[in-house]
């Protein structure tokens, strides 16, 4: 800094009857640097309860804000105390200073209201709980009256939107997606290898990959993946365009939010699932494949004979039918978060986790409710 | 607050910037001063590179060529450590406002005091209120978030929180962009207000030619890569520079013209 600071100093002049301070002599610099130091001393001084009391501002080297607002306060305290203080000798800016900051002080903040009770909280959690189920029928309903609008209407189709999605949603999810069930496949042909080798039953992690990887995990996982790579973007894309008035501009403009951001992201999530779905079936099997052969001494030949007799059309139609579904859920739950988002960019981030795994958790139900519905039907 | 020191040199000293966006060169040549205790406002049409050349002072993008001094010190190629120092010393009030959309118009301005001092708590919480109070925010300003405010009070909380530390020199990006006459008053008030009571050095940029006219002690315009014209107000509604012309005499800046001859 550019001045060479006098340390800041408060002596307090004890001169009253009972060693009542009457004097307080300030120097230095009352500064935000020094304001913490400034504020233990002078909630430290025995202050008088009635009387005059002289502050000596004649030594203040460096004033600011805080400082001013410190001797401010000194001043009004003292005087709800009934005690008439008088600050004496600052330099006429400092003192312009302090009589800006009495000038624009306001009443103190008000003080917030008692928390809610127990009652009161569990009350307005289950409140926005059930709000937040009837926002999303709400947003179902929403969504499919602008599919009918659309399918009415194919030529409102919006097809570069849907192609987009279809690239990043799907295409560029091969990679991940086929890593993970390869490996997927790898780790249960591991975990059965032991148990099949105690009974001799070597050829039946045949049965043990292609069935799990058909019928529940490629689904499932394929699910669990986009809704954590595409369900995410979803939401964050929303939200961020809520933020910046984007979806009201898009009303304003008299073009759907739905048509334009909700559709597209759906239609095109409906279209890879169960492409993508077929696609981790394939890995998921041919890492059981590499793991039966480098582990069981099953071989590629033996491995593909037998898989025509472990599975029967209904396993893969059965996994497959999950596929659509679970991309609804997802497509709707990360478009629904996004919506909900308001204002900060903090809400952008809850709802891009809630997204996730509210799809998840949707998932993980619905495909519960499959197994039920399949038992039934004796798939 | 401090007097007024008298600086040697400007308190921001900017020689031959050169700045370029892919092909396009936004800044060919620009040398300017900004001396202590003075409002200073940067001009120019849209695109002239104004914010770019604000963003440059401020630390936030590096020129291509050339050197910028605040304070007396060189602050290109400065590192955020050495930049800290520096920094604490001015504030800056973004054109939008950015203000922390998760943390109320209180807590925008008691963080940065919690980031930079050792106050109590409390002592906090008043400083905050004392700076929302002088930017002339009502009192029940404090303990709404950003979201809940109008554009106008956004700046101004944005502005409240530029003032925490009690900044030396004071950058302002569009001030007064986006608000309608009374509040664009307001904030020519608030700006000559503080700069008179808080002793401050005030840098804008701005496209507000009622603004330039009521507050600004020295313009400088920038067109074509560099400063086409510095100076008062009624120097430069005197100048023959076509591009400063171009400024001062369209419909608008006659208007602004007329008005401030008339208010003498």
């Amino acid at each position: 800094m550019m001045i060479a600071r006098a340390p800041a100093q408060l002596t307090a002049v004890a001169s009253g009857p009972g060693g009542a301070v009457r004097v307080v002599r300030c120097t230095g610099a009352w500064t935000v640097h020094t304001a913490a130091a400034l504020d233990r001393e002078l909630g430290a001084i025995r202050w008088p309860e009635a009387g005059e009391l002289l502050i000596e501002g004649a030594g203040v080297a460096q004033l600011d804000t805080a400082g001013a607002w410190l001797l401010h306060r000194t001043v009004r305290d003292l005087a709800a105390r009934g005690c008439a203080a008088r600050l004496d000798g600052l330099k006429p800016e400092f003192a312009a200073l302090v009589a800006l900051i009495a000038a624009r002080e306001v009443p103190g903040e008000p003080p917030a209201g008692p928390a809610p009770s127990w009652l009161a909280r569990t009350g307005r959690d289950a409140w926005a709980l059930a709000a937040g189920g009837v926002g999303y029928l709400a947003f179902i309903g929403e969504t499919t009256l602008a599919l009918l609008r659309t399918l009415r209407q194919p030529r409102t189709l919006r097809w570069r939107p849907i192609l987009h999605n279809v690239q990043t949603a799907g295409v560029e999810a091969l990679p991940i997606t086929g890593l993970l069930s390869f490996l997927m496949g790898i780790v249960i042909a591991y975990q059965g290898a032991d148990q099949l080798q105690r009974f001799g039953a070597n050829i039946y992690v045949v049965d043990l990959v292609s069935l799990a990887m058909l019928r529940e995990l490629s689904p499932l996982l394929t699910a669990i993946i986009i809704a954590g790579r595409s369900g995410s973007a979803y939401t964050a894309q929303i939200g961020t365009m809520k933020v910046t008035e984007e979806i009201d501009a898009l009303r304003t403009i008299g073009v759907g939010a739905q048509e334009l951001l909700v559709l597209p992201k759906l239609l095109a999530l409906v279209v890879v699932m169960p492409l993508l779905t077929v696609y981790t079936d394939v890995t998921g099997v041919l890492g059981g494949m590499v793991m039966a052969q480098s582990k069981l001494g099953v071989g590629f030949d033996a491995f593909v004979d037998r898989l025509d007799e472990a599975i029967q059309p209904s396993s893969y139609w059965t996994g497959l039918a999950k596929a659509p579904v679970f991309a609804m859920i997802v497509a709707l739950v990360g478009c629904y978060r996004g919506f909900q988002v308001t204002g900060s960019a903090e809400s952008v981030g809850t709802q891009t986790t809630m997204s996730v795994v509210q799809s998840i958790f949707l998932v993980i139900v619905t495909d519960a409710l499959f197994s039920i519905v399949f038992l039934w039907l004796d798939l | 607050m401090n007097a007024p020191v008298p600086y040697a040199d400007p308190v921001v000293e900017v020689r031959g910037i050169r700045t370029r966006f892919g092909a396009a060169l936004v800044h060919e040549h620009v040398d300017l001063d900004v001396h202590a205790g003075e409002i200073f406002a940067l001009v120019g049409g849209s695109g002239s590179g104004k914010s770019t050349l604000l963003r440059e002072i401020i630390l936030l993008q590096p020129p291509d060529a050339g050197s910028i001094r605040v304070f007396g010190q060189q602050v290109i190629g400065l590192d955020d450590a050495h930049a800290l120092p520096l920094r604490r010393r001015w504030g800056v009030m973004f054109e939008r406002g950015a203000l922390f959309s998760s943390l109320t118009v209180a807590e925008n301005v008691g963080m940065v005091l919690s980031e930079h001092t050792d106050l109590p708590p409390q002592l906090i919480r008043e400083m905050a209120a004392v700076k929302i109070a002088l930017t002339g925010l009502p009192a029940d300003a404090g303990p709404k978030y950003p979201s809940e405010l109008s554009g106008g009070m956004r700046k101004r909380a944005s502005l409240a929180r530029a003032l925490a530390l009690d900044p030396e020199l004071l950058f302002l990006d569009e001030p007064t962009a986006g608000l309608d006459p009374l509040s664009a008053t307001g904030i020519d008030d608030l700006v000559r207000g503080l700069r008179d009571g808080l002793g401050l050095t005030i840098m804008m940029v701005t496209h507000d030619l009622d603004l330039m006219w009521r507050v600004a002690d020295r313009v400088a315009v920038l067109g074509k890569g560099t400063i086409a014209g510095v100076g008062t107000m009624a120097e430069l509604s005197q100048s023959d520079d076509p591009l400063v012309r171009q400024y001062f005499h369209g419909p608008r800046g006659r208007a602004a013209l007329e008005q401030a001859w008339n208010r003498r």
